[in-house]
């Protein structure tokens, strides 16, 4: 259906500026590919306004991704941004690499609950150990969607999927794994919940060292509940196939908002209910021990906890450890970066 | 004999011999002897033999020898089996609380009062085992002839700032060689006299002088996890560094060395820092490069520089972990899934590691690719003797890198994959370029000229067909092979640290009336040079140190036309190639002289 040309079309108003004297247009990527209705999209979209309320430069900010459907958002955000999409759970270490190299640059790294809990857990940990300044989220969809819907690391224990059948083990908890390991901003949210994720966002995007955004993003594809008219058999019927997944039902994205100490439910795309509950404003995030007993108090309600967990601003980061120079590695001068050849002769003379 | 026999050192694994046997190669290198260390140890810290052998060469040859002249047996473990091998002729130093079970007359045995010596010297407890060795060192030193004041020197230069452990280790060895001086008889025919061939010259492992290369390439970042046999050249960068590397001005790091939970992030990280725009590397071995095939597919692909120190064990597997091999040929070239295809270096010497240290960065930028360089652990850990290394000679090559006002000239568009140049190589900006239109996502997924995502089937194969013309290109860029003789029928083609067997070889063939010429291939994929020297000889033969033969897999798959041309020489023990083994295997693989009785009617 196209709808026909307004006859007398309205004077274009500018667009806001924002800090950096840019438009919201400029922080926008290419046209997404993820099924309609993904909450990664969601996401993006609040990377999007978060970057364009900090007045962040594209130019100074990287995208990293790992494999995954959540590993391709990157594209869809900040078109100014120089990105690199890597290999499956191991973006950690690139980011460390790209940072070591390019002090000054705020990184966006996105990955999935795949590609950080299950073959990227060991990098996530060390990611966090080091205290990598980065910005570092986990669309978390329980589910591993680019390969069409087999458990993750993150999927609750006793949920069915048709093809894998019945999930066994427990669900690892990427905020506890990130708290343990050190990590000095660690949040939960929900994508569909815009207020909090952008607001998290915004605050992440401005702490120093490793801030951990684990977001629940709900995949709409994986959906296996027969009965359902969103499961998998229904989905099938009206199947549109776009790239590497079978197809797409057309679903509206969760949107939730709520205040802070509430309790909400949510029904999923894939049947299941989330309790989601919003951290109080009184909770203070600076415990390690009250964030991990709160975690824990929160799984046992079967509530999902969101908010800033916990919140530390005093460790180094990995660049401060390193004592890496000021001026970029990757930009400093041949003068810095190639001892004169007096030192090769005086370390000649050692070895004589 | 004067100035040509090799000196076994058998002890045992943790027992502090590695000072003792530095000892020996400097004061002999100090004496102007040319002189070459080998360390055949096992993979385990303490308890179990390890031999460390010295080979002395008034002619300047280097490679191994299989039998040593000279053995000082002090484990007593291996110390019959070691004096079973020993040639008639030949001398066995040992402590002389170790009785042979079978003594030989064929040989001179001497034993010392290792024990009585410590006893006298008032060592403590503690340190004898350790200390006991300098016996043998004062022992050989009155026997053969090395100069105490070497000795001395060295011990002071190892232990600068110590003049204790100086006074103590020196004791010893003077103890030992004041009771050889009264106490023994020589009847071996081995001596040591000083000479000139080694002034100027430095002795450094193949480890530590890439190290130093690196540093003077200008790598900024390295990540590395530990691995035998490459783990002292990540030390070396640790050492060297903060010492060549800090910014005056402001004490700050102008390098930042990671230790890496594992191999996979270790070049995760160089992939991250490569992209953006740092020259970056890491050191590892078989087992870890195995771990980092998935990355090394990927900076193939999405075309990040980055440079990757191979120094091989033997393999398959953990293999024999503190053993020389060059098996890894093969799986380094084609490393990941799908039709990948690296830049391989293969130094020979400690100059070629410093030299392709700085290199192989320059090599990586201006292709826009992982560069390997395959050591091994011969040339990496042990010392030799070398020129000095030669400073840089132009400036760093980054490569195709666009600036912003280059980004602003092109009109705010640049094909990040296009080949403009024929060579395969595309323009690339780096994070921070704030020009409109310079910043592109890279992925190891199939990608435009544009660095768009596609799937289309002619974009597919217009990026491999540009691979592959890079491939070609790269020819070009990578160190030419070095090519010694002219006019032989026979050529021999080897490649890294087998070079002074393979030059060693040559002149016992030589001697025998065999006339080769020979050529060393240092870099893959192979110059036209390699083509020529294989076009010009009636046959070649390929001599490597591994069990199938892969650089003669390698060249009859690049040369059909002369497979048949192409004799394989390999193998693979453990054990670094000697010059008799090259002489004896070439030899048998050449056509047997016909008889005329064989001429076919
Ligand atoms: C080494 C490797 N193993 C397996 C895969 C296949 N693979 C692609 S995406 C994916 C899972 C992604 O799941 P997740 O990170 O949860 O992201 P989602 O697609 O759900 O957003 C896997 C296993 C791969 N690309 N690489
Ligand atoms: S499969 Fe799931 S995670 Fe992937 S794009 Fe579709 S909805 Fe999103």
């Amino acid at each position: 259906m196209t709808s026909p040309a307004p006859s007398n079309p309205a004077p274009a108003r500018p667009a806001a500026l924002n800090s950096a004297g840019l438009a919201k247009n400029d922080y926008k990527g290419l046209p997404s590919t993820l099924c309609p209705g993904c909450g990664h999209d969601s996401i993006s979209s609040r990377i999007i306004d978060a970057a364009y309320a900090l007045g962040l430069r594209p130019h100074m900010v990287l995208k990293l991704s790992g494999i995954g459907c959540s590993s391709k958002s990157p594209a869809y955000f900040l078109n100014g941004s120089h990105g690199i999409n890597t290999v499956h759970g191991r973006m950690p270490s690139v980011t460390t690499g790209a940072l070591l190299a390019q002090r000054g640059h705020t990184a966006i790294a996105v990955s999935g609950d795949g590609d950080t809990g299950s073959i990227g857990i060991g990098q996530f940990k060390h990611a966090v150990r080091r205290n990598v300044p980065m910005v570092y989220i986990i669309e978390n969809n329980g589910v591993y969607g680019l390969t069409k819907g087999q458990f993750s690391a993150t999927a609750d224990q006793g949920q069915t999927l048709k093809y894998i059948g019945t999930n066994d083990l427990p669900a690892l908890d990427l905020c506890a794994e990130a708290i343990l390991a050190g990590a000095g901003f660690v949040a939960r949210s929900f994508a569909g919940d815009a207020k909090q994720v952008t607001e998290l966002l915004k605050a992440a995007l401005s702490y120093k060292g490793i801030a951990v955004l684990d977001i629940i993003s709900p995949c709409v594809t994986f959906n296996n509940h027969d009965e359902s008219t969103k499961s998998y058999g229904y989905g099938k019927a009206h199947e549109v196939p776009i790239h590497d997944i079978t197809f797409v039902p057309e679903f509206d994205e969760i949107r939730v908002d709520y205040e802070p100490g509430e309790v909400l439910s949510v029904r999923l795309h894939d049947g299941p209910t989330v309790q989601l509950r919003k951290l109080g404003r009184d909770y203070d995030p600076r415990s390690r021990l009250s964030a991990l007993a709160l975690l824990e108090g929160a799984r046992h309600g079967g509530e999902l906890l969101t908010g800033l967990l916990y919140l530390d601003e005093t460790r180094p980061t990995l660049l401060d450890t390193q004592h890496v120079h000021d001026t970029p590695l990757a930009l400093l001068p041949e003068a810095l970066t190639r001892p004169s050849p007096q030192s090769l002769a005086d370390v000649m003379r050692q070895f004589g | 004999m004067i100035n040509d026999f090799t000196i076994q050192v058998a002890t045992v694994n943790g027992s502090g011999s590695q000072t003792a046997n530095a000892t020996l190669v400097d004061a002999l290198f100090h004496m102007g002897l040319p002189v070459n260390a080998k360390n055949v140890f096992p993979s385990n810290i303490k308890g179990l033999p390890t031999w460390y052998s010295i080979r002395v060469s008034g002619e300047g040859f280097t490679a191994r020898r299989d039998d040593p002249e000279i053995l000082v047996a002090f484990n007593a473990k291996t110390l019959d089996e070691d004096l079973r091998a020993l040639p008639p002729g030949g001398v066995m130093f040992y402590p002389d609380h170790l009785k042979p079970a079978a003594p030989r007359d064929d040989v001179s045995l001497y034993a010392l009062p290792a024990n009585a010596i410590m006893k006298e010297q008032e060592v403590d407890v503690k340190f004898r085992d350790r200390m006991a060795n300098l016996v043998y060192v004062g022992a050989l030193a009155q026997v053969l002839g090395i100069e105490m004041t070497a000795i001395h020197d060295y011990l002071t230069r190892n232990f600068a700032g110590k003049p204790k452990v100086v006074g103590a280790n020196y004791d010893i060895a003077v103890a030992a060689f004041e009771w050889c001086a009264v106490n023994l008889t020589k009847t071996d025919p081995y001596t040591l006299r000083r000479m000139d061939a080694t002034a100027g010259k430095i002795l450094i492992d193949g480890n530590t002088a890439a190290a130093l290369g690196a540093i003077y390439g200008g790598c900024t970042v390295v990540s590395w996890y530990p691995i035998t046999p490459a783990t002292s050249l990540a030390e070396g960068l640790i050492e060297w560094m903060p010492k060549l590397r800090q910014d005056s001005e402001t004490g700050k790091a102008t390098f930042a060395i990671v230790q890496a939970e594992d191999e996979l992030a270790a070049i995760g990280m160089l992939v991250g820092a490569g992209w953006a725009g740092a020259r970056a590397m890491t050191s590892t071995s078989g087992p870890g490069l195995s771990l980092m095939a998935e990355f090394a597919g990927y900076a193939y692909f999405a075309e990040v520089p980055l440079v990757i120190w191979n120094v091989q064990r033997m393999g398959p597997s953990t293999g024999l972990p503190t053993r020389v091999s060059q098996g890894d040929l093969l799986s380094t070239y084609y490393l990941s899934h799908g039709d990948t295809r690296h830049v391989i270096l293969l130094p020979a010497t400690p100059a070629e590691c410093f030299e392709f240290g700085w290199r192989a960065f320059d090599i990586a930028d201006e292709l826009q690719t992982p560069v390997f360089v395959n050591s091994d652990l011969d040339l990496g850990m042990n010392a030799w003797m070398s020129e000095p290394f030669t400073y840089p000679e132009q400036p760093m090559k980054r490569g195709k890198v666009l600036s912003a006002e280059d980004i602003v000239a092109l009109g705010g568009r640049f094909g990040r994959y296009q080949d403009e140049d024929g060579s395969g190589v595309g323009p690339r900006t780096l994070p921070g370029n704030d020009a409109m239109g310079a910043a592109y996502f890279t992925r190891g997924t199939g990608h435009t000229e544009l660095a768009t995502y596609s799937e289309r089937p002619e974009d597919w194969q217009r990026n491999l067909a540009r691979l592959d013309r890079k491939h070609e290109h790269a020819r070009t860029v990578v160190p030419e092979p070095v090519v010694s003789g002219e006019g032989a029928d026979t050529g021999i083609i080897a490649m890294g640290s087998t070079h002074p067997a393979i030059v060693e070889g040559r002149v016992m063939l030589e001697r025998e009336g065999v006339d080769t010429d020979s050529l060393r291939v240092r870099a893959l994929p192979f110059s036209p040079a390699v083509r020529a020297f294989i076009a010009a000889h009636e046959r070649t033969v390929v001599v490597e140190m591994n069990q199938h033969g892969q650089l003669a897999i390698l060249l009859r798959t690049e040369y059909p036309e002369f497979a048949t041309r192409i004799l394989s020489v390999a193998h693979c023990d453990g054990l670094p190639l000697t010059g008799a083994f090259v002489a004896a295997r070439v030899k048998a693989a050449l056509p047997s002289p016909t008889r005329p009785e064989e001429v076919n009617a």
